[in-house]
């Protein structure tokens, strides 16, 4: 059973979609990365798990409770960063975190100083005067001090500097180490590639591909190019042939299928040289963005 | 109810507390101050009056004062405290779940272990306790304004408490009021034109109400329901006007919930 099911869910804000249709499992232990443009119903469809928002049409269950009627129930074992963090202006770090803990169980101070510790911050601070990344360190520390089973994290990584990048990766990792499953919604790939073990990738409210990350860059696709003074490229219209390019002699195209098949087509070629290499991950995502 | 969202959305209205019952203490004494002398000049005073139209002392709900008497003088003051009142309960329902989506922290708030009915029923009671305490503090200062004041006039101590009970359930209109607009409309961005707009609209519809002679238009005002000439005059509140007014601010509240219960927070954009 997955820690999180998601059934044909569907959202739409009167007649501007949201997302359409989506399913997808999130299993215990793992990192889910979530890819997508900004628009693409990332967001959405965490708001929807965290029941911020109600669905139009289809269910999702987390730990094997659904969302619409088991949220508070749900929510205990959830932590949860948002892309824009935003807390009461008025306050101290120190008072903010101590009213976030305040809804769980359990006593979370030392958990809270030692998350403040490795993300220096300052406890004493008011939030009006933090800057935007601090801002995010206080989101990174609420999200946290309790514990949480299952994060979602929208985004995480605008407004932190590289050194302080790598800590929260280190972070999450040691969580997930300690068995926490962790939803990381982004739309930088290399941050994606760099911790999540499987990823969905979605597309104008659409979930166009769910794949372990490795088998997404290195089994799935080719990457071939060939150069050439004359191609026909009619020889190469195979099934499983797209994103095919020709210029100036040269001639480059994705192929995910059986390798022989392409393999025979191109023996029958006249060709200078060629080159069969797994795409990086980026190049994956922007052949399902085009 | 949660009591980490009570206590501080009752430190969060606290601020509300002192400034109103600061300025309606304020107005109190002005008022008050000059008592003494008017209530001396009575006769000369209601002279003066007569000299107005007849229409402009209604609108003022000034024609049936009596400057002469405490409780008359004071039922004219008394307008001016119904008027802070209701745009501090309006700002307090209007702001009361709208602030969590203008400042963005609803996203903070509802991400937590807690129903939306037990974070909406605990912001109930904070603003509800606000109003109290609020009103714990009008009514001492009102109290003293009279007695210092009263130039050794006698009044009718039950009916000045009847005044002083009518102020809370006067208040729950504008707090059930402005909580369910503020969940009609996509968005507040500010509540002060809204509460300005709905204590003074209730106001001035019970004033014009009063000079064309509507009585239709009037029972929709609540300072109408809880007019402070007509309580003295009867000893007592009219069930006929104010259990319908209880009945609609409940109503408002009721529906709140339903609102609030369904309501999609969007994201910060």
């Amino acid at each position: 059973m997955g820690i999180i099911e998601v059934r044909n869910l569907t959202k739409f804000y009167g007649k501007s979609r949201g997302i359409v249709d989506v399913s997808f499992d999130v299993q215990e232990g793992e990192i889910f990365g979530f890819i997508g443009p900004n628009g693409a119903g990332k967001s959405t469809t965490i708001r929807l798990l965290l029941s911020l928002i109600h669905p139009t049409k289809g269910r999702a269950t987390v730990f094997g409770k659904d969302v619409t009627t088991h949220g508070p129930e749900i929510r205990k074992d959830i932590g949860y960063l948002p892309s824009e963090v935003y807390y009461y202006e008025g306050m101290k770090v120190l008072d903010l975190l101590k009213y976030s803990a305040s809804f769980y169980e359990g006593d979370s101070t030392d958990r809270m100083k030692e998350l403040a510790d490795v993300m220096e911050l300052e406890l004493n601070r008011r939030i009006s005067d933090l800057s935007y990344g601090n801002k995010k360190k206080v989101g990174i520390v609420q999200g946290l001090l309790h514990s949480p089973k299952l994060l979602f994290l929208d985004e995480p990584t605008a407004g932190l500097d590289p050194l302080m990048q790598r800590k929260f990766f280190d972070l999450i990792r040691a969580e997930n180490a300690r068995g926490v499953t962790v939803f990381f919604s982004s739309h930088i790939l290399g941050e994606v590639q760099r911790l999540c073990t499987r990823v969905g990738i979605i597309r104008e409210g659409k979930m166009v591909e769910i794949s372990d990350i490795k088998s997404l860059q290195q089994s799935n696709y080719k990457k071939v190019s060939l150069s050439a003074p004359t191609l026909d490229s009619s020889a190469l219209l195979l099934p499983g042939v797209s994103n095919l390019v020709q210029e100036n002699g040269s001639l480059n195209f994705f192929y995910k299928g059986d390798i022989n098949a392409v393999l025979r087509a191109l023996a029958g070629l006249q060709l200078s040289d060629v080159a069969i290499e797994a795409p990086t991950l980026e190049e994956i995502f922007m052949h399902y963005y085009e | 109810m949660n009591i980490s969202v009570f206590k501080f959305e009752f430190r969060r209205h606290l601020r509300s507390v002192w400034n109103w019952a600061l300025a309606s203490a304020a107005i109190l004494f002005v008022f008050f101050a000059f008592f003494n002398t008017l209530s001396e000049q009575a006769a000369l005073m209601n002279e003066v009056l007569a000299q107005f139209p007849e229409e402009l002392l209604r609108a003022f709900g000034m024609s049936q004062l009596n400057f002469a008497s405490v409780l008359g003088y004071f039922s004219l003051v008394y307008l001016f405290i119904q008027l802070f009142l209701a745009i501090q309960a309006g700002n307090i329902g209007f702001g009361l779940v709208s602030i969590e989506e203008s400042e963005l922290t609803a996203d903070f708030l509802l991400t937590k272990p807690v129903s939306r009915r037990v974070v909406l029923t605990s912001k109930l009671l904070a603003a509800l306790a606000a109003l109290l305490l609020t009103n714990l503090l009008v009514w001492p200062a009102s109290w003293g304004a009279v007695m210092l004041f009263r130039a050794q006039q006698s009044f009718e101590m039950s009916k000045l408490l009847l005044l002083f009970l009518a102020l809370p359930l006067f208040q729950l209109f504008f707090l059930g009021v402005g909580l369910l607009v503020s969940l009609m409309v996509k968005r507040v961005r500010s509540v002060t034109p809204y509460s300005l707009g709905l204590a003074f609209g209730a106001y001035v519809l019970n004033a014009f109400g009063s000079v064309v002679g509507d009585v239709s238009m009037e029972l929709l005002t609540p300072f109408k329901h809880f007019d402070a000439g007509a309580i003295v005059q009867r000893g007592g509140l009219d069930a006929k006007l104010v259990l319908p007014n209880l009945a609609f601010s409940l109503l408002c509240i009721a529906v709140s919930y339903v609102l609030y219960l369904r309501r999609d927070i969007h994201a910060v954009s």
